[in-house]
């Protein structure tokens, strides 16, 4: 793409140009480096006559010039005349006069690329542009707020478990007061996510039989979804399933760990 | 320790209790003496020699654990034993006259070769088992001896005398002893559970995901049946049809509990339809084979038994409201009783009603808890596991008579003991066992003696036992 030209003076300018241009419309661009000295003076045709020309960087690109991070970008260079050494910033060093490097920039940077030769010194740079990973789409088909907490982070942060006693399923004395909060929650999380709904999972102690808790279970998380369709939370917007005693939230044989076993808990549902 | 129970086998199979200090147990008492047997160690030469050890082993364990014999012990064997019966010698007459000085007197055993070197003590046993394996144009056979040794000549103490042949390898050495175990076994009026297969649920971690596995009755041949690889609980309690065709069982592979028929070969799912529910789970088979019954959420609030056809449709509840009814099994004798689970009253107890759900009864004295019902094939005794005399949790085997509902109790506080089913010969029962620190599958006779883990590796629970 690129025509050699007889003035290194010109080639340098054009070159930088295009290596701007190819790095697209960016507003974040870092400014270029100065130009070379010695480069627009009138009597240059004597004095290069007069002494070798400085190298010429006929190409110094980066492909892609906008990455994820984690992802890679390829720097490829070719440097004509008469050049000694060239190098790639100082974390990278000297390169071949032609060549590629794969790079992996963990932010935005600008590579620079420097021959060195009798006849003076020549650089070029390429900036690569790294964004973080786009988050997921949100779990609903709604837009929300940049910065709002998700579905799931509230149902987490906002939805307490409720505790039973042994196979029973009543919401025992110090469940109102839970579920109530709950409730309280779930309308304002429910309505601010129009299309979600939430799992109210049953679980059971160890103790009872297998079969058995599993319907105790999904008596419990009945129990939990009556009581908070009293309370006005949207019958079709709670799901109940039971896990019976197959998913404990701990597994040590005593009254503290069956205590926490016997509860409703709240997940986002499908 | 004082046995209480025995066990009797009628030529029906039917299965009858002795509780000696509970004499009225069960009405028809019958007692049996064990059949005393002796075998020998079957050996081989060439390619079928390093397969008598598991020939040997089955054929041992398939005959002990029948439960009808009494097993003379090894360590009073004589010092060789015959191979075939033209082995037996008959003991030399005795002397005539004077013995003559600086003769050696005559012999007093055959060393294993005369027949009342085995019906004499101090083996003193009824019945021997003998004979030699060999690997034959590539087939592995053994010729199996079975004498009567109460019987005078080898001619009349000839009962089996039958070639037995498998592939060159452990399968086949196992399938022949199985064959010939079961020719034993029929022999004495038993049933055969050699060829049945006990499906269970097994779980590689102890909350890992369950997968159905089945295994040979003996606990060899452990394989896995389904794949469906998704997130725990997985899939469990499972059922076998009547005649080993099909299996039914409960799994979250689809989100919600529900229930799946496959057929057993080819492995395929039938693609059971379940109602609208948020749990629909525990399938057992009718005696027929033609339809299930479990337990279902549906239309609203958990549980009611359900009927329904194989495939999931023409569904109907069976209790006329819900009440925590779980695990309803039919009785496989009359087909027109269920008995189930409920927590109706409380804690978890048998209970017992028609095919209409009228005239429930409960059945378990209200104490403890009550689960894991499973039907005898004479439709008169249940196994199942309760909690009673026992901490909550601590579940042990038991066995009660459905018409005067006397009880035994089969294991003994050793873990948990749960889910036990019944073995197509209603001789033995499997059941999960936390006896040994992790959940695993044994299995034992009906009396609670021999008991025999089947299972070690991972978490193995809830058998079902078909042909």
């Amino acid at each position: 793409m690129f025509e050699k030209r007889s003035i290194p003076a010109i080639s340098v300018a054009v070159l930088l140009a295009l290596v701007a241009a190819s790095c697209g419309p960016k507003k974040n661009l870092p400014i270029p480096p100065p130009l070379p000295p010695a480069a627009a003076q009138p009597d240059s045709a004597a004095a290069a006559a007069a002494k070798p020309a400085a190298p010429v960087i006929a190409q110094f690109t980066a492909e892609p010039t906008s990455i994820l991070i984690g992802q890679s970008s390829t720097l490829r260079w070719q440097v004509t005349g008469d050049a000694s050494g060239v190098a790639l910033d100082q974390t990278i060093g000297t390169v071949q006069n032609t060549g590629s490097r794969r790079v992996f920039p963990s932010k935005s940077t600008t590579y620079t690329l420097t021959a060195t030769g009798a006849g003076g010194t020549t650089t070029a740079s390429a900036t690569v542009n790294v964004s973080e990973a786009p988050a997921p789409p949100a779990p609903t088909t709604m837009t929300r707020p940049a910065g709002e907490a998700s579905f799931e982070q509230r149902v987490a942060a906002n939805l307490q478990d409720v505790y039973f006693d042994y196979d029973q399923s009543d919401i025992r004395g110090d469940g109102p007061e839970v579920l109530n909060q709950n409730a309280a929650s779930l309308k304002a999380v429910l309505t601010d996510f129009p299309n979600a709904v939430i799992m109210v999972e049953g679980h059971c102690d160890e103790r009872g039989s297998a079969e058995y808790n599993l319907a105790l279970g999904d008596r419990r998380a009945g129990a939990a979804k009556d009581f908070l369709v009293k309370l006005g939370v949207p019958a079709d917007r709670i799901h109940t399933i039971s896990y019976g005693k197959e998913r404990p939230q701990c597994t040590d044989s005593d009254d503290a760990c069956w205590q926490k076993n016997r509860r409703v808990h709240f997940s986002p549902g499908q | 320790m004082k046995r209480l129970v025995w066990l009797a086998i009628l030529a029906g199979g039917g299965l009858f209790v002795l509780a000696s200090q509970q004499p009225d147990f069960i009405d028809t008492i019958t007692s049996s003496q064990r059949l005393k047997m002796a075998i020998t160690d079957f050996r081989a030469t060439g390619d079928a020699q390093n397969l008598m050890s598991v020939f040997n082993q089955t054929l041992w364990a398939d005959v002990e654990s029948a439960g009808l014999f009494s097993m003379a012990s090894k360590s009073f064997y004589p010092a060789q034993a015959p191979q075939q019966p033209a082995d037996f010698h008959s003991p030399p007459p005795p002397p005539t006259g004077r013995p003559k000085r600086g003769q050696p007197p005559p012999p007093t055993t055959g060393n294993g070769l005369w027949m009342r070197d085995w019906s004499g003590p101090p083996v003193e046993t009824t019945y021997l088992t003998f004979g030699y394996g060999a690997a034959q144009n590539g087939v592995f056979l053994a010729r199996g001896f079975l004498f009567d040794m109460r019987r005078g000549t080898p001619t009349e103490a000839q009962v089996i005398a039958k070639n037995y042949v498998g592939s060159v390898d452990e399968a086949g050495a196992r399938k022949a002893a199985h064959e010939f175990a079961c020719d034993i076994i029929t022999q004495f009026g038993g049933t055969c559970i050699a060829g049945s297969h006990i499906y269970y649920s097994h779980q590689a971690t102890e909350l890992g995901s369950r997968e159905i596995w089945v295994m040979d009755a003996d606990g060899s041949n452990q394989r896995q049946f389904t794949h469906f690889n998704s997130p725990p609980p997985g899939s469990n309690f499972t059922a076998v049809s009547p005649d080993g065709s099909r299996i039914a069982f409960t799994s979250y592979a689809k989100g919600q509990p529900a229930i799946f028929v496959f057929s057993v070969d080819p492995v395929r799912d039938l693609r059971f339809y379940n109602q609208r529910a948020s749990m629909t789970a525990g399938p057992s088979f009718t005696p027929d084979g033609k339809q299930i019954v479990y337990t279902s959420s549906a239309p609203e609030e958990c549980c009611r038994i359900f009927i329904a056809d194989l495939n999931g449709m023409g569904f109907r509840p069976i209790s006329p409201s819900a009440a925590l009814d779980v695990e309803p099994k039919v009785n496989p004798k009359t087909g027109n009783q269920i008995v189930f689970v409920s927590g109706r009253s409380g804690h978890p107890q048998l209970y017992t009603m028609n095919m209409d759900g009228a005239g429930v009864e409960r059945i378990t004295d209200g104490t403890g808890e009550a689960v894991n019902p499973a039907w005898h094939p004479n439709g008169k005794t249940l196994a199942f596991a309760w909690t009673r005399g026992y901490a909550t949790g601590k579940f042990n085997v038991f066995l009660m008579d459905v018409v005067t509902r006397k009880y035994i109790q089969l294991t003994h506080d050793e873990g948990r003991n749960e889910n036990p089913v019944w073995a197509p010969d209603g001789v033995h029962l499997a059941f999960m066992s936390t006896r040994g620190g992790t959940k695993q599958i044994y299995s034992m006779l009906a009396d609670g003696t021999q008991p025999q883990r089947l299972t070690s590796q991972g978490y193995n629970s809830n058998p079902a036992w078909g042909k």
